[in-house]
């Protein structure tokens, strides 16, 4: 039987998942542990010896690969204005599908480059100025990088009128460089994608080899993005649809993982109540927001100082556990298993309180402007009231008996109405975790991907 | 190359009509106009003129509270190194009809270059735009 083969080299898991490409099914799902440091091909071997077995006259034609091993895609932003070409940088940044480990404003000074040069960013976009707009912040920041951080390759996308000066402070100084459309073109608008597409050549072509995984292009046909872009771009291809398929619609993906919890929203974010003002940066139509603080894990001790343990006891009324103590327990016990139904209950309370927390933050907000003729109300972020499906991956909601519980706790509450979260979505479970893989398919095979996704998201 | 100028009506106000009608006649006059709208703060204003690199902002204020919506803003430009921006304001500055040249003053001690009463069209703060940034 003739098959493609995807993968997911994942922090801890290397995750295969064989499609039959006539039928359109998933043939088999196997995961093994992720061996970046000895050598990447290992754990990938274990997980295919355990593919082949599941299915005997199996033949690959293709391999397809993402990846978030190694510590993922890592970044810094550098804009002008923090709520303007800093934020859009940003933006784009996580939309790439990286961890965005610091974000600079204004001219560079040595001591931010120091810092900098220690959050070791694999990859630094650099932006500033709208087009014919501010021009000496960025090229001053050019030329902080050249002189400083030698080895990191940087991506361009500012103010274009200073792109010439640019190049040439980077060919002299012989950084490895792409140069794209300005983030921010005009002020206010958002003009993510050709930077996020120049993060991804630049992942493919430069970063992969960086973090010890050239091993691995020998056998595949290429590790095409990070992790978080391929469930990014599962989410988009399944709202939209493709020339043949319909999509399903404005969508909200709820990724509860041990060291972050993301939210991916497909959807314009228009107001959708008549009197509202929409102010500030326009929103990206496909964003990802990534929480460092919300994890079941990694995270749990941050979470229980963000939020307060009040807050968690809200969702665990009657737990035996002191909260900060569970937390820190967790924390530094990474690979904690839940088994009683004290425990069980515990994970699924600090996964509510991620969900809500994490939604609040990527929602719009609305706020009352009073005026001497009594409210009106203006809107900065995207309303998701009237989005129509929220689905829910990861571990903890994923192994849930009741992840319907979890994925509510994301939803719009009377007691915060600010909050522009979802009324009345039907929920899904991405029970065979198989969005990363299809958004890596999609790449190639949209109409299938977007095919098994309709038939192996869940409701519940 | 075209004169970028930040316009918007300042504060918790939200008449939309001025706004656009003098987003039209700066545009065939000749300048790039950087729209920020309605309901814009100091900050929205400076931020917008930084990124775009501005030669001047136009303020209007339409509901009354102009004078305390203004205040300040000439100070926040030179903590934000705009340092030598045009400031206009006009529209209908304060409540009612006042004295004009008291209102005119209290705007210019407050650091605006121009300030206009109500019911200026848009022709005089152009050519006094033209004047000040030597076109
Ligand atoms: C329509 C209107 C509204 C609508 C606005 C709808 C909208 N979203 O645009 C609504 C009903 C919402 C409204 C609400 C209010 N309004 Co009203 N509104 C008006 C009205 C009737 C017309 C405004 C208009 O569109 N004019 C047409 C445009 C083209 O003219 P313009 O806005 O004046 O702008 C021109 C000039 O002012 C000038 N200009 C403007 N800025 C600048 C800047 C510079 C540098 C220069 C040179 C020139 C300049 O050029 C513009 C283009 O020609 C005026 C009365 C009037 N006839 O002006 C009252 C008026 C502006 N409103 C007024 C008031 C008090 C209010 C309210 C506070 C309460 C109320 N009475 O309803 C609320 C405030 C709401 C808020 N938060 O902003 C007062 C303001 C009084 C004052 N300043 O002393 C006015 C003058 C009515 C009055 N005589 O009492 N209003």
């Amino acid at each position: 039987m003739n098959a493609l083969l995807l993968i997911d080299f994942g922090s801890t898991y290397t995750k295969l998942t064989a499609v039959d490409m006539k039928k359109e099914e998933i043939i088999a799902n196997t995961k093994s542990l992720t061996t970046v440091q000895s050598d990447i091909m290992i754990g990938f071997q274990n997980a295919y010896h355990q593919i082949k077995e599941k299915c005997k006259d199996i033949y690959f034609d293709e391999i397809l690969a993402c990846s978030s091993a190694a510590g993922g895609l890592k970044m810094v932003a550098v804009g002008l204005v923090p709520e303007l070409t800093a934020e859009a940088a940003k933006r784009a940044a996580l939309g790439a599908g990286s961890r965005v480990l610091g974000v600079y404003s204004h001219e560079l000074t040595q001591r931010e480059i120091k810092a900098m040069i220690q959050q070791t960013p694999d990859i630094i976009l650099l932006a500033g100025g709208t087009d014919g707009g501010n021009k000496d912040c960025i090229i001053h920041n050019a030329k902080m990088i050249a002189k400083y951080i030698k080895n990191v390759p940087v991506v361009v996308s500012g103010n274009i009128k200073a792109s010439d000066e640019i190049e040439e402070i980077f060919k002299e100084n012989h950084i490895y460089y792409e140069i794209t459309d300005n983030v921010m073109p005009k002020l206010n608008k958002l003009n993510v994608e050709p930077a996020r597409e120049a993060i991804r050549q630049i992942f493919m072509k430069k970063i992969v080899e960086a973090k010890g995984m050239k091993s691995a292009e020998s056998m595949i046909n290429g590790i095409l993005m990070p992790t978080p872009a391929a469930v990014l771009n599962a989410a988009k291809i399944l709202a939209d649809g493709t020339n043949t398929e319909e999509g399903i619609g404005d969508l909200i993906v709820i990724d509860i993982g041990g060291a972050t919890t993301d939210i991916h929203s497909i959807a314009e974010g228009e107001p959708t109540k008549p009197g509202v003002m929409k102010i500030g940066l326009e929103e990206p139509y496909a964003k990802r927001t990534v929480e460092g603080d919300l994890g079941m894990r990694v995270s749990a001790e941050s979470l229980c100082h963000s939020v307060s343990s009040k807050k968690i006891m809200k969702f665990v009324p009657n737990t035996k556990y002191n909260i900060e103590e569970r937390c820190k327990y967790l924390t530094q016990n990474v690979n904690e298993i839940p088994n009683t139904l004290e425990e069980i209950e515990f994970d699924e309370a600090l996964s509510m309180v991620a969900t809500e927390v994490a939604m609040e933050r990527h929602v719009g907000v609305i706020e009352d402007v009073y005026t001497p003729m009594g409210k009106i109300y203006s809107q900065v972020g995207k309303d998701l009231l009237d989005a129509k499906y929220v689905i829910g991956t990861g571990g903890v909601l994923v192994h849930s008996k009741n992840p319907s519980k979890i994925l509510r706790a994301g939803l719009y509450n009377e007691e915060n109405p600010r909050y522009l979260k979802p009324t009345d979505p039907k929920l899904l479970i991405d029970k065979d975790y198989i969005l990363s893989s299809m958004g890596l398919m999609a790449e190639k095979y949209p109409d299938i991907a977007i095919r098994i996704l309709k038939k192996n998201l869940s409701n519940v | 190359m075209k004169k970028k100028i930040v316009l918007g009506v300042i504060g918790a106000d939200c008449h939309a009509v001025g706004n656009k009608v003098l987003d039209f006649a700066l545009t065939e006059a000749g300048f790039e106009v950087v729209n920020i709208g309605v309901l814009s703060s100091q900050e929205d204003f400076i931020n917008a003129a930084i990124e775009t690199d501005a030669s001047a902002i136009i303020v209007s204020s339409l509901y009354g509270h102009g004078e305390i919506d203004c205040r300040g803003l000439r100070e926040k430009c030179e903590e934000a190194g705009l340092k030598d921006i045009l400031l206009y304001a006009g529209g209908n500055l304060v409540v009612g009809k006042q004295d004009w040249e008291p209102v005119r003053k209290r705007f210019q001690e407050m650091g605006f270059d121009r300030v206009y009463p109500p019911g200026t069209p848009p022709e005089v703060d152009i050519e006094h735009l033209k004047e000040d940034l030597k076109i």
